[in-house]
């Protein structure tokens, strides 16, 4: 069959027709009574959907959080960590903690380090947990003004004592008692994160950097100097240093705070505000002096001597990351022992020795000198009671303050 | 348009078929076309919708959100992010304007001149994708350090006491200005340039070019008349792929960057992230999206070009 070939037209018949469909009256009319018929539909259908739309209280109340324990007929779990937050062994593939208690238990753990960042991670949970749904994590570790929110919202399981009897004979006493979680119900610190300032010595010429006051006011270090991107911390260390208490600070406390810190942003004192990544940073010597997390400091030391931490006379701040059991998770009695192996004196230390992180269970000194002496003796894994007197937490906020607080914190950092 | 312009009739030997086509038949271009449209309105026209009606929506997490017309949220996000939206169109400009520059000479060069090598050009030009975008954005905190090579060299040449003095960069330091965002956002995007460029160029007949000698035309003035008309759409493919992304980008601009130079992308991951003011952030989007689509209609009117590709 013969086939109607444009290409014998001569090149203007090919203009012409292609201006016939595009240019033409004809085409015209008709495309732009489709889209005329498109946009009428569009806007009285959108109107229609836009006000259906909504989003439901993200709150539940009463029990709903409870579910259904499989834990019996499923021994397993799912667990969600952030990366480099478990032990690992020799050969760098190996989990010895987690399979130490798969063979002790049965219970197989499925170990997930899905969690980069908590203001992600929440906006990753959010919409399952929002619309009472179970996440397919069994057990997820946050920090503590996430861990807050998410026992607020009714998003977490209360935890049965009687499945964990380690962690309630072992938990330091620094950690008893948040104000957001008193008596620890729903949660069980998995680290302490002590906020200290950090500085790398050839950047400095030598010179040690102890307050936030010098972090903000030494000229010698403009633009040299951040802080983090956890409003929390840089807010919390700024209220030490003007003699505030983080624990129980007022409102015009807090501006108080921010504009100190916008007067360092201002006069270029305050290179940036980071988040892990000030660590590099560090190390090269861009940054002379900075807030710091105390865990990057220790495992940063181990390949740049240059590298010195120092505890402000004010005080610190001590955050910590903490295991929840969200809401509908199948798998809660097998999340409590899980949980309960980790307050043993001798599984906390093998995993304090490898992340470096404030261990908040008591009686591992012991355990921990048979692996690292050095380690037992690190006030930043282990404080002492000089240490532990210093460490001040973040008091918990209402929701209408942490949404007006971030507010500001952003408009500080730029964003 | 008189009659006579009007093609021909097709030949009568095409036949009745084609004219009365079964409903069948005609159906299919539509059968065909039900994925794309369906895939449009789940993952495009779907959200869109949603979108806009959480920028009208006031409340919070807590207590939920309702759509209450609260059409000020608009003028609320302007007013507080006027200046990231201004200096994310500025950067993501110049970057623009810089990748054109670089790309334009490296894609004649791939089409004219590389010869056997034309391929292996590519492939280097498109390498770096292999990396991941963070990754690549990171390396250039090492490239751009303090104490680098780079920077020194800079120094020596005096060449930041001038960008200081026009405020791309601050002090001795390249970090964390102006200046090293829109050098990672060249960098990232100067591949999504070269790529179109390269190939409205490479199809240019090179007989034109003998053409436009013979008829006394110099080399400057082939490229004027010839080369650079013939690659307009490239010119505008290219400029739109390295534009519209680069001006909603955060990446460069968070780990490359200081305070003040946040873009607006940063404003809208902040305010959904971490403020939790989910109206606020999609009314962010939509201004984005309206000044982009804005900027972009004007300039594809301007530049006078139909084809894309």
């Amino acid at each position: 069959m013969e086939q109607y070939e444009p290409e014998r037209l001569s090149a203007p018949q090919l203009a012409a027709m292609r201006r016939s469909t595009t240019g033409g009256r004809g085409a015209l009319t008709r495309r732009s009574l489709l889209r005329a018929s498109g946009m009428g539909a569009l806007a009285l259908g959108g109107l229609g959907t836009l006000s259906a739309c909504g989003i439901p209280p993200a709150k539940r109340e009463g029990d709903a959080a409870a579910s259904d324990d499989h834990s019996a007929a499923e021994k397993r779990i799912n667990f969600s960590n952030w990366t480099e937050y478990m032990d690992v062994g020799e050969d760098e593939r190996s989990r010895p903690t987690l399979e130490a208690f798969t063979k002790r238990t049965g219970i197989a753990v499925k170990y997930t380090e899905d969690i980069n960042d908590n203001v992600e991670f929440f906006g990753k949970i959010k919409p399952q947990l929002a619309a009472g749904q179970d996440t397919g994590r069994d057990l997820i570790i946050v920090t503590d003004w996430l861990a807050a929110r998410i026992i607020r919202l009714g998003w977490a399981q209360k935890l049965d004592p009687a499945n964990l009897p380690h962690a309630f004979a072992n938990l330091s006493a620094q950690f008893r008692t948040p104000d957001w979680d008193p008596g620890r119900a729903y949660s069980y610190p998995w680290t302490g994160i002590p906020t200290v300032i950090a500085y790398n010595t050839k950047a400095t010429g030598g010179r040690k950097v102890d307050s936030v006051t010098q972090l903000l006011d030494d000229p010698k270090l403009k633009g040299r100097v951040s802080f983090l991107s956890e409003m929390r911390d840089s807010v919390g260390m700024t209220l030490l240093d003007m003699g505030k208490d983080p624990g129980s600070f007022t409102d015009a406390d807090y501006d108080a705070a921010i504009g100190r810190i916008q007067k360092g942003v201002d006069r270029k004192q305050i290179r940036r505000f980071t988040g892990n990544d000030y660590t590099a940073d560090l190390s090269k010597g861009d940054i002379a002096a900075c807030v710091a997390w105390a865990g990057d400091i220790i495992q940063l030391q181990a390949d740049n001597p240059d590298i010195k931490f120092s505890i402000p006379a004010a005080g610190y701040i001590t955050s910590s990351d903490n295991l929840l059991v969200p809401a509908r998770a199948r798998h809660k009695t097998n999340a409590e022992k899980l949980i309960d192996y980790y307050y043993e004196p001798p599984v906390a230390a093998q995993l304090a020795a490898y992340i470096n992180y404030v261990c908040p269970v008591d009686g591992v000194a012991g355990e921990l000198a048979k692996i690292d002496e050095s380690m037992a003796s690190n006030t930043l894994i282990l404080p002492d009671r000089a240490m532990a007197a210093k460490s001040h937490a973040f008091r918990s906020l209402s929701a209408e303050e942490e949404t007006a607080y971030e507010e500001k914190f952003a408009k500080l950092i730029g964003a | 348009m008189s009659v006579t312009d009007a093609p021909p009739a097709p030949p009568a030997s095409t036949g009745p078929q084609t004219r009365k086509p079964s409903t069948r038949k005609r159906l299919v271009p539509y059968w065909l076309l039900l994925p794309g449209i369906l895939w449009l309105l789940v993952f495009f026209a779907l959200p869109m919708v949603y979108q806009a009606s959480t920028s009208v929506q006031t409340g919070s997490l807590e207590k939920g959100f309702e759509v209450t017309w609260h059409f000020r949220t608009y003028w609320d996000a302007l007013a507080d992010y006027y200046p990231q939206f201004v200096r994310s169109l500025l950067y993501a400009g110049t970057a623009t304007v810089l990748c054109l520059l670089l790309g334009y000479p490296l894609a004649y060069l791939i089409a004219f001149k590389a010869g056997r090598a034309r391929n292996l050009v590519l492939v280097l030009v498109i390498a770096p994708f292999f990396t991941s975008f963070l990754i690549r954005t990171l390396a250039w905190k090492t490239i751009l350090a303090d104490g680098g090579t780079v920077v020194d060299v800079l120094n020596t040449l005096h060449v930041l006491d001038v960008t200081s003095w026009l405020g791309w960069t601050e002090g001795d330091r390249v970090l964390a200005t102006p200046m090293a965002v829109v050098c990672g956002l060249t960098y990232n995007f100067l591949p999504f340039m070269i790529l179109p460029l390269y190939t409205s160029l490479e199809r240019i007949d090179g007989r034109l070019h003998e053409a436009a000698g013979d008829l006394y035309a110099t080399p400057a003035t082939t490229f004027r008349k010839v080369t650079f008309p013939l690659s307009m759409p490239g010119v505008v493919s290219g400029t739109l792929l390295t534009f519209i992304p680069a001006s909603g980008d955060y990446v460069n601009a968070e780990l490359l960057g200081s305070t003040d130079t946040k873009m607006v992308g940063s404003v809208i991951q902040t305010q959904f992230l971490r403020v939790l003011d989910y109206p606020t952030a999609a009314a962010l989007s939509f201004i984005l999206m309206a000044v982009v689509l804005f900027a972009v209609t004007v300039y594809i009117r301007r530049s006078g070009t139909e084809d894309l590709v």
